[in-house]
């Protein structure tokens, strides 16, 4: 015979202030089978717990019900005091009275009724329930690491420095991602590539940590602690082992005119390059798309100057599997180009760049050494407008979203700017200065109050060009809107940082979430922000929103942790809410007919063939079979089965019966 | 072919040479323009600035008025007009509380099916696919396009071509042999409905306008709105008076540049109606002519 | 501007009006300006786009009596180029189409718009008599109504010249049809809300 307890909580006055707990309480005792029901303020508390601990031990129950908040909050904890008494944790159940109840009616009677008829069948439900034991897949103690910027270079790091094996997949040539293309950062005016490269070359000599670059994961087997990633390492046309990197091909390729993406178009690079001189690995690739032999059949000059014969002009992809027990996805974002603004020109004027442009303009490594000079002439620009917000929080061109990092960049061009040019101008339009940050707003005062940085608080309505200067007409907000006009020399578009490329492909891959920009999404907003909703897959760094280095830092050493985690059993627990395919033996007898319906069905490719064998060894039938590991119990099987043999254990067909014959007996 | 066809009050009037030439050309390629029967006046800026349901009603009625005629098709030469109607249908079709409220003011059926054309919508449909046919000599003149606004604001709504550097009319010019300019006040405001009540303004933003077109190196301005032509042409002593310069760069409209294209003469186009006199250099030799054309040219010859 | 005393109105402000009856959100304008910047008759505003916006956002009598008695609605040329680029979609022509038609109801209207508002009555007068643009009609109208009688006068004969305007207006046949439209809109008794 049941002893059920049940649980009523008023969750402060979350649920008390419309519910009668009390009132819930009592009727529920009358029920058959239920031993003990009682209210309480704080449940979840410590003297709440205790109370449901002391019942269990008292009253011999056999089940509990714990009527509170969402399962989501508080399963875990009733389950592990459940445990604690004495009782299997799944012999626990909980009835969602705050989010299905007291928030979203108002105080009544029938609020009062609905609570009561929610718990009753939850009473119901767990006289059904069978203890459950929970199911341990082993771990493989590696991560791999897609992105090979500052967010994923400081994860590969955090991780090998635990002790755990890394592979850093980057898709580029070389690691090092946006910052490497930095000249200094906000607020401390430190050069970027200083104190990023060090801690590229301690990624490519860390015994820990296996490199590929020019690497793209193109498939992900598996489930958390035991994951199959596919990845597709590009041809180089190179053998890596042979090369000394001594740089003779870059030099003497005859194709030298194509547009440098690592200088955001402003320079050039050969079609056998490094992407810049402390890349790592500093080693070239050769880009089939421009190579004349592989468009012309012809040249191959880079094959007679190598002095170690390490060119492979038949070299071909290679596909690597990697295990690994979890991912930290650090891809990065990008921003928008010039040509996304009709108003400024849709990218026809040479002088109107973007933030990454001018980065490379102001650093000493850049195609002009650092020296400011605009793109169309090369002379030295008098007067710079930088215009906030170009397309972020802008719903009319499709981003709502505050991009972030524009503010603070911006006020660090003008600076830069005035620091180089000292008799030059600097307007800034803005609309808002988000300073937010250690040191933050002080840096931009310093540009406004020291280097005389001109803000106008406005959006620039349009630019065009005219006698070699660009007019950029705006407005001046904090003079009732008064129209400005400036000519400028050259003009600085902060472009809205967006996903990256290739960053919803990728999330789908990987079974990951994302937004609707294609930023990755976090599992919860405040309390899982470095956690995706795929367990065992973590976030770092601004493939998850526009981020600065500190936070992309943060996030990833974050991401790092949840991995040490992860990492620090040889065994994962997982529930045993899984899906299984009936069986009656010895010998093994079920209701299912092996149809196989269920098979393309399932998302997560958990169901597989068993065949079932006689005595004499000879197969006699083959049987659908669940593989515990993969079911991730969403219980598409279940509904398709037509022969009904497939439940999921804590739902199985049995119990939800009960739930809705409780409902309709009242 | 036949198409329907909403001249509207300022091709009646003072824009006699755009309607002119708009028949013209489409009798060169074969197009039967059929009025709408007993149409009304759009109500043009006069309508919006007083009265909303006024502003919806008339442009209502034209439309009402040709699909009892039984016309799927309409083209609206004048920018003002094509606006007015193209938005009317677009508001009708997207409140329909506001749409139910104009039937009741109009007393007449009312669908919204008609699919309205502009002037250079139809060139783009009708005229340059057929243009080899009637090519007679290119149109060889560096040329300023000029949209103004009602063509192509509000986007979301006329949905054409891009937005702030729209190129369709470029595209046409190009077609027949011109070289359109690439300048910045495409897509500027002349001042249209104040043309007559404050015409300072219209001098001043107009000025701006032809300025523009000069410091590119126009030799002409073409236009498709009858408001923008008199603005640029009409008004041009108010604008020399603004820019303190003697400007005397022609405007003409679009049709008017195809038809000397395809060898309708000067008259019949009306180009005598003009304020600022059209005095377009003989220029029968191929500069600078996309390779497609010159083949054309040659075939002609 | 004097200073804002808000005296916010719970109920019937401009804004709220402009909402229910055109559906368009002056409250969502973050006041960036854009607008403004663009606007080829800022400069000859009283008050620019953005400063209305702004106006009308406050909610305020005062705020809301001095924006329609600006000259800024009367002078919005009706470009379209503000709705363009206003980041948050925002239609502010609409905004100055509604603030014009109450400030004509009200009486409230600019007495230096005189002149633009003779000029659409005698335009839209013109079409109720005839169903069509009558020009030479509307421009004695127009004279009669604004007294600029000297304006443009030096126009009409090389108009006359170039055959672009006729003596006799077009009149129509549906004109109780148009005569009907008018008198269920603009001349409706107590104006259109
Ligand atoms: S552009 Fe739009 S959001 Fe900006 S001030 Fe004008 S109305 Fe407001
Ligand atoms: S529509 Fe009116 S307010 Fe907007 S830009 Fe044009 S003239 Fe200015």
């Amino acid at each position: 015979m049941a002893r059920i307890g049940v649980f009523i909580c008023h969750c402060g006055e979350n649920i008390s202030a419309t519910v009668d707990c009390a009132k819930v309480a009592n009727t529920i005792a009358k029920i058959n089978g239920v031993a003990y029901s009682t209210d309480y303020k704080y449940m979840c508390s410590d003297p709440g717990q205790t109370l449901i601990k002391d019942a269990i031990r008292e009253k011999h129950l056999t089940g509990v019900v714990v009527a509170a908040c969402s399962p989501r909050m508080h399963e875990p904890t009733f389950r592990k005091a459940v445990a604690e008494a004495g009782l299997n944790s799944f012999l626990c159940e909980m009835a969602n009275l705050r989010e299905h109840v007291s928030w979203v009616h108002e105080k009544a009677e029938s609020t009062t009724q609905k609570a009561i008829d929610i718990v009753r069948t939850l009473v119901e439900k767990v006289k059904k329930n069978q203890p459950l034991d929970p199911i341990k897949v082993p771990v493989t103690k590696r991560a791999v690491v897609i992105g090979g910027g500052v967010a994923g270079i400081q994860a590969a790091l955090d991780i090998a420095n635990c002790g755990h094996e890394v592979v850093m997949i980057e898709r580029e040539p070389s690691i090092g991602g946006h910052m490497s293309q930095l000249s200094e950062t906000f607020p401390t005016l430190d050069c970027s590539q200083c104190i990023l490269t060090p801690r590229m070359v301690e990624v490519a000599q860390h015994p820990n940590i296996t490199l590929y670059t020019y690497a793209e994961v193109i498939g992900l087997e598996g489930f958390i602690g035991n994951f199959k990633v596919k990845v597709r390492k590009k041809s180089k046309s190179l053998d890596e082992d042979l090369c000394t990197g001594c740089g003779l091909c870059t030099t003497k390729c005859p194709v030298k005119k194509i547009p440098s993406e690592f200088e955001q178009g402003l320079g050039f690079r050969p079609a056998i390059y490094v992407p810049f001189p402390q890349a790592v690995p500093n080693k070239p690739v050769i880009d089939r798309i421009n190579c004349t032999y592989y468009t012309k059949g012809k040249c191959r000059v880079c094959e007679k100057v190598c002095p170690t014969k390490a060119i492979r002009f038949d070299q071909e992809d290679e596909i690597v599997d990697i295990e690994a027990g979890a991912l930290v996805l650090a891809t990065g974002f990008n921003i928008l180009k010039t040509n996304f603004f009709p108003e400024y020109g849709y990218g026809k004027y040479k002088d109107v760049i973007d933030g990454l442009q001018f980065e490379r303009l102001a650093s000493a490594s850049g195609p002009t050494l650092g020296e400011i000079r605009r793109p169309s002439d090369g002379k030295v620009p008098e007067k710079i407008v930088f215009v906030a917000c170009a397309g972020s929080r802008d719903p009319a061109k499709g981003i709502e979203y505050c991009s972030k990092i524009c503010c603070m960049y911006t006020a660090k061009h003008a600076m830069l700017y005035k620091h180089k040019v000292h008799n030059g101008e600097a307007y800034v339009f803005y609309m808002d200065i988000r300073a937010g940050g250690k040191n933050y707003e002080e840096f931009v005062r310093r540009a406004i109050a020291e280097d005389d940085a001109k803000y106008v608080r406005g959006r620039v309505s349009t630019i065009y060009e005219r006698d070699g200067k660009l007019i950029v007409k705006g407005a001046d907000t904090l003079l009732n809107g008064r129209p400005v006009e400036i000519e400028a020399d050259m003009v600085v578009l902060a472009t809205a940082g967006i996903a990256n490329h290739g960053a919803e492909e990728l999330a789908q891959t990987l079974h990951v979430s994302y937004d609707a920009y294609k930023f990755f999404a976090e599992a919860h907003p405040k309390l899982k922000p470095v956690e995706t909703n795929t367990a065992g897959i973590f976030l770092a760094g601004a493939c998850q929103a526009p981020k600065d280095i500190p936070e992309s830092v943060a996030a990833a050493s974050g991401a790092a942790v949840k991995v040490a985690a992860l990492f620090s059993n040889d065994e994962l627990t997982r529930d045993p809410l899984v899906a299984v395919v009936n069986r009656f033996g010895p010998p093994l007898f079920s209701t299912c007919v092996g149809c196989f319906m269920c098979q393309p069905v399932c998302p997560y490719q958990a169901i597989e063939k068993e065949e079932i064998k006689d005595r004499a060894g000879n197969v006699f039938k083959v049987l659908a079979k669940v593989n515990p590991g993969l079911c991730q119990g969403c219980g598409t099987c279940v509904a398709l089965c037509r022969s009904k043999s497939i439940d999921i254990y804590g739902y199985t067909n049995q119990q939800v019966y009960q739930e809705v014959v409780a409902l309709l007996n009242e | 072919m036949k198409l329907g066809y909403y001249p509207g009050c300022s091709l009646k009037g003072g824009s006699r040479e755009y309607k002119e030439s708009v028949v013209a050309v489409c009798r060169k390629f074969d197009i039967h323009l059929v009025e709408v029967p007993d149409w009304n006046c759009c109500g043009a800026t006069a309508a919006h600035n007083m009265n909303k349901e006024l502003s919806l009603a008339l442009p209502a009625r034209i439309l009402a008025q040709a699909e009892s005629a039984g016309l799927d098709e309409i083209v609206v030469p004048c920018a003002a007009c094509y606006n007015r109607l193209k938005v009317t249908q677009h508001e009708m079709a997207h409140q329909p509380e506001l749409a139910e409220k104009v039937k009741a003011i109009l007393g007449m059926e009312y669908k919204g099916s008609t699919s309205i054309l502009n002037i250079i919508q139809l060139i783009e449909k009708y005229i340059l696919p057929n243009l080899d046919d009637h090519y007679y000599r290119p149109f060889n003149y560096k040329a300023a396009c000029y949209y103004g606004c009602l063509l192509v604001r509000p986007h979301s709504i006329l949905q054409f071509d891009r937005a702030e550097d729209p190129q369709t009319m470029d595209e046409a010019i190009r077609k027949i042999g011109g070289t359109p300019v690439d300048w910045e006040f495409k897509v500027e405001c002349c001042g249209a409905g104040m043309s007559v009540s404050r015409t300072d303004l219209v001098a001043k933003l107009t000025g701006k306008v032809v300025e523009n077109a000069l410091y590119r190196k126009a030799e002409v301005i073409i236009v498709a709105c009858p408001m923008c032509h008199s603005n640029l042409d009409m008004r041009r002593p108010d604008v020399n008076k603004y820019l303190g310069v003697e400007t005397t760069i022609p405007v003409l409209y679009i049709t008017q540049a195809i038809g000397l294209a395809v060898g309708i003469d000067e008259k019949t186009l009306g180009l005598q109606r003009h304020f600022v006199p059209v005095h377009l250099p003989e220029r029968n030799e191929i500069v600078d002519m996309p390779a497609e054309l010159v083949t054309t040219q040659g075939k002609e010859e | 501007m004097s200073s804002v005393q808000h005296q916010v109105q719970k109920k019937g402000s401009l804004m709220e009006e402009i909402l229910d009856s055109r559906e368009i959100s002056v409250q969502k304008c973050y006041q960036c300006g854009k607008c403004s910047a663009g606007c080829p008759v800022a400069e000859d505003m009283d008050y620019p786009p953005s400063v209305i916006m702004r106006m009308v956002q406050t909610e305020d009598k005062a705020m809301e009596e001095a924006a329609l008695r600006s000259m800024t609605i009367w002078l919005c040329v009706t470009c379209e180029t503000c709705a363009a680029r206003c980041p948050m979609e925002i239609d502010i022509p609409g905004v100055m189409d509604y603030l014009r038609q109450r400030s004509y109801e009200k009486g409230m209207a600019n007495p230096k718009a005189n002149h633009i508002i003779s000029f659409h009555k005698a335009f839209l007068d013109s079409i109720d008599y005839t169903g069509r643009l009558y020009e030479l009609g509307l421009i004695v109208d127009y004279k009669m109504r604004s007294f600029q009688l000297q304006q443009d006068v030096d126009l009409a004969p090389g108009m006359i010249a170039r055959g672009k305007l006729g003596f006799f207006p077009e009149l129509i046949k549906g004109r109780k049809n148009m005569t009907d439209i008018f008198r269920k809109t603009l001349h409706k008794k107590g104006g259109l809300k």
